[in-house]
């Protein structure tokens, strides 16, 4: 068969384009949370989750321990200016942080008391899915995790994250950090940070800095796919509750009211 | 073969203004050194507001660079001859519309220094790779578009046949990139006011309608500094075109505001009552802006729609003026600000652009007006010595292209 | 020539500017030093060999960076056989060149290298001090 240079091209062209079109359409289609590929359905080894004990919080007024020892633990900058703060997990009021659970009839039982908030780690993660990256991806055993040397300061995850969990390094952090750490790098301006559950710590089979230092051991930590962990012995004996889970993110942190 | 050299030949008042122009980029880029420096920090954005006058700009003016296909599509596929020496113009404006674009976000980055890191890991699941894609695309296209038809036209020959294929390409890409920007809000579960389907057509509807009026402007605007004729069909066409986008423009605001305060839905109602109508007693950090742009809108869509005044090319000015603006504001200031109030833990946090970040954003627009302003210069100057040495019409050329 | 003065004069500054690194550096006795970094006393071996990490050793560094971020692994096998934690500031610094300012600065002042490491990774001696 007789064939023009023309095309040849013209035919080798559009097999090129046929390729590329199916390996988009493929990454398209899987528009999973950032996992390494593991069979579909399988369940995960470990899925590291974290259980908030709101009652046992309430009952040391004031208390901020699991604050300090976070923000220590990882150089978290203190920056007064509300506009420029940093923080990786914090309080808010009960209607902020469950809103779909307030109701006006509430009560000061739970009004007035504080909720503590943190990244989520979402099995499937929005922030994930915008990074444009990979700066932010889901790690195999569940954490969401952040590479400081590869964001580029877009924000993009600041917005797609449904719990303003994430905070953006608007100005040099390192003036505003009291006392250096060592064993955990700072970051650095123009990138975004967020609660790491303590990856680092986890490594050398610590429990994180936040539910080490709770004096009332109201933030319980542990692997939820064990079916004899603390976590999962919680949540298959109690109510509790996550937040905005009508959005499909399922978070990873549960909330004992 | 890219005649810069008609860009640097002309008369004492086209050198005041790119001298300027100059002068407006050169102020915005020592303020974004400081930026560079300082941090992000120096601009009005905050831990809630994260996006905010430059990521606003990006979206007005992509959807002013995707509305060039609103002249290069009656005129490549549907024969209307009326906008013979329109469309080139057309074409500069989306191009220098997709620089401004491009460089909004590069000015917006933590760490601009590290672009090529989203070419370098491509992310398929994010929109805003294919963002990038998109809008380096259309700058390409565009810009083989606009020099493979000038310099035809300067030497007075028809263009390569490959071209038209290309000009084909150009109109599914400039809807492709409004879109993706859209895509970029849409898809987010925890941001409700950017959480419809409408969204993209919205975008469209305004990009249709802020982009010809542009176009109409700066085409009253060269006709009156140079005497270069579009022709009163040609403004008058893209007229009707302005009048149609704006109508369907408020129509999907107005479909936006009934599912909102129908439905009572405290995720959709309170945004548009921080924007509109107010938020019983708490402060609304964008009711201001949100009224004026209503205003300015619904001013605009009756100077269009009174055949009177859009005939009239003085009303027309001032309809398109306002067109104009109010889709500005609507899309540059009102969208993407609004969408961060309140916060995902219920604050209403307000945010007010800093000295600094608007004057970067002003040395980009004049990045942009600069690019228009030599754009233009180098068209009308091909046209002016193709006129001067042939006797027939000057668009054969590109008529001879069918 | 009539314009000899200003040719003169013209063609002695722009000499003087194009040999100005020759004739400071003459005036400040610093041409014939070199970095001289000071080497680590605790540890004998390094964890690559020397000419492997005076060619590559920021090579080295953002491998371990991208095993221990983006893999969660930790540990390096280095070709001596023993096994070190890979950490800037947990293994180089604190384990082999505890002074950073006498080692790793003093090469890159010299080469006029600005790495932006140290914008986030802490220098151990910095530690329990407020980073102001």
């Amino acid at each position: 068969m007789k064939i023009s240079r023309k095309r040849f091209l013209q035919i080798g062209g559009l097999t090129l384009c046929a390729v590329a079109c199916k390996t988009a359409v493929g990454e398209l289609l899987d528009i999973g949370e950032g996992n390494s590929p593991s069979a579909p359905g399988a369940a995960p080894a470990t899925r590291w989750a974290m259980v908030v004990d709101t009652a046992k919080c309430f009952k040391k007024d004031g208390c901020t321990d699991c604050i300090r020892a976070c923000n220590k633990a990882h150089n978290v900058p203190a920056i007064n200016d509300a506009n420029h703060e940093v923080k990786w997990i914090w309080k808010e009021s009960f209607e902020n942080a469950l809103p779909s659970q307030a109701n006006p009839y509430g009560g000061e039982k739970f009004r007035d008391k504080p909720v503590m908030v943190l990244c989520n780690h979402c099995d499937k993660p929005p922030c994930v899915r915008v990074c444009p990256t990979q700066a932010t991806w889901k790690r195999e055993d569940g954490i969401v995790m952040m590479d400081w040397h590869r964001c580029i300061g877009c924000r993009y995850c600041v917005a797609a994250c449904p719990y303003g969990s994430r905070s953006f390094n608007w100005v040099d952090p390192r003036p505003y950090i009291a006392e250096l750490n060592p064993s955990f790098p700072t970051r650095t301006k123009g990138v975004v940070e967020k609660c790491n559950f303590c990856e680092e710590r986890l490594v050398n089979g610590q429990l994180p800095a936040c539910v080490a230092a709770c004096p009332e051991k109201a933030l319980v930590f542990g692997n939820v796919a064990d079916p004899k962990s603390d976590v999962r012995q919680i949540l298959e004996s109690r109510f509790t509750l996550r937040r905005k889970p009508e959005l499909g993110t399922q978070p990873n942190v549960f909330y004992l009211v | 073969m890219f005649m810069i050299e008609k860009a640097v030949v002309g008369s004492r008042r086209y050198w005041t203004w790119v001298l300027c122009l100059c002068g407006v980029v050169g102020v915005g880029f020592l303020c974004y050194l400081r930026q560079l420096h300082y941090g992000l920090g120096i601009t009005g954005m905050s831990r809630n507001v994260t996006w905010g006058l430059y990521i606003g700009q990006f979206t007005f003016l992509v959807g002013v660079a995707a509305s060039a296909v609103m002249v290069v599509l009656p005129y490549y596929l549907h024969n209307h001859k009326e906008f013979t020496r329109m469309t080139i113009l057309g074409e500069f404006l989306a191009i220098s519309a997709v620089t401004m674009c491009m460089l909004f976000i590069f000015v917006d980055m933590g760490q601009p220094w590290r672009i090529m890191n989203v070419l370098l890991y491509p992310t398929p699941r994010s929109m805003m790779f294919w963002d990038m894609v998109s809008l380096s695309g259309y700058l390409v296209l565009n810009a083989v578009i606009a020099l493979i038809t000038l310099d035809a036209e300067r030497k007075g020959i028809a263009p390569a046949r490959w071209i038209k294929p290309v000009i084909l390409l150009s109109i599914p890409w400039a809807i492709s990139i409004h879109t993706v920007t859209a895509f970029l809000y849409s898809g987010l579960p925890g941001r409700s006011f950017w959480l419809t389907a409408i969204l993209a057509p919205r975008f469209l509807a305004s990009a249709f309608a802020s982009g010809p009026a542009l176009l109409i402007l700066l085409c009253m605007l060269l006709r009156k500094l140079t005497g270069y004729e579009v022709g009163t069909k040609a403004i008058r066409s893209l007229a009707v075109i302005v009048t149609y986008a704006m109508i369907i423009n408020v129509f999907f605001l107005l479909m936006e505001l009934f599912t909102s305060f129908y439905s009572q839905i405290p995720a959709l109602t309170e945004h548009f009552q921080n924007l509109y109508t107010g938020l019983h007693g708490e402060p609304a950090p964008m009711l201001v802006w949100g009224r004026i742009s209503l205003a300015l809108m619904a001013i605009a869509l009756l100077l269009l729609l009174a055949p009177a005044t859009r005939k009239n090319e003085g009303m027309l000015a001032a309809a398109c003026a306002v067109t104009f603006i109010g889709l500005w504001v609507d899309k540059g200031i009102c969208l993407v600000v609004s969408g961060f109030m309140p916060s995902p833990l219920g604050v209403m946090t307000s945010y007010k652009p800093t000295l600094p970040e608007v004057l970067i954003s002003l040395g980009v627009w004049a990045i942009g007006a600069l690019m228009i302003t030599i754009f233009y210069k180098i068209t009308l100057s091909v046209r002016e010595a193709a006129e001067a040495s042939t006797e027939e019409c000057v668009a054969t050329p590109i008529t001879a292209l069918k | 020539m009539r314009d000899r003065g200003v040719i003169y004069t013209g063609l002695l500054t722009f000499l003087a500017l194009m040999t100005f690194p020759v004739w400071h550096d003459l005036a400040a006795k610093t041409t014939s030093r070199g970095p001289e970094p000071v080497m680590p006393t605790r540890e004998k071996l390094c964890v690559a060999p020397l000419s492997y990490m005076r060619t590559s050793h920021m090579n080295m560094l953002m491998d371990w960076r991208d095993a221990v971020v983006r893999h969660d692994v930790h540990s390096f096998k280095a070709y001596n056989g023993k096994t070190y934690n890979m950490s800037l500031t947990g293994t180089c610094l604190t384990g082999c060149h505890t002074n950073k300012a006498e080692f790793c600065d003093r090469c890159h002042n010299y080469a006029g290298v600005s790495v932006y490491c140290w914008d986030c990774h802490v220098d151990p001696k910095m530690a329990g001090r407020s980073a102001k």
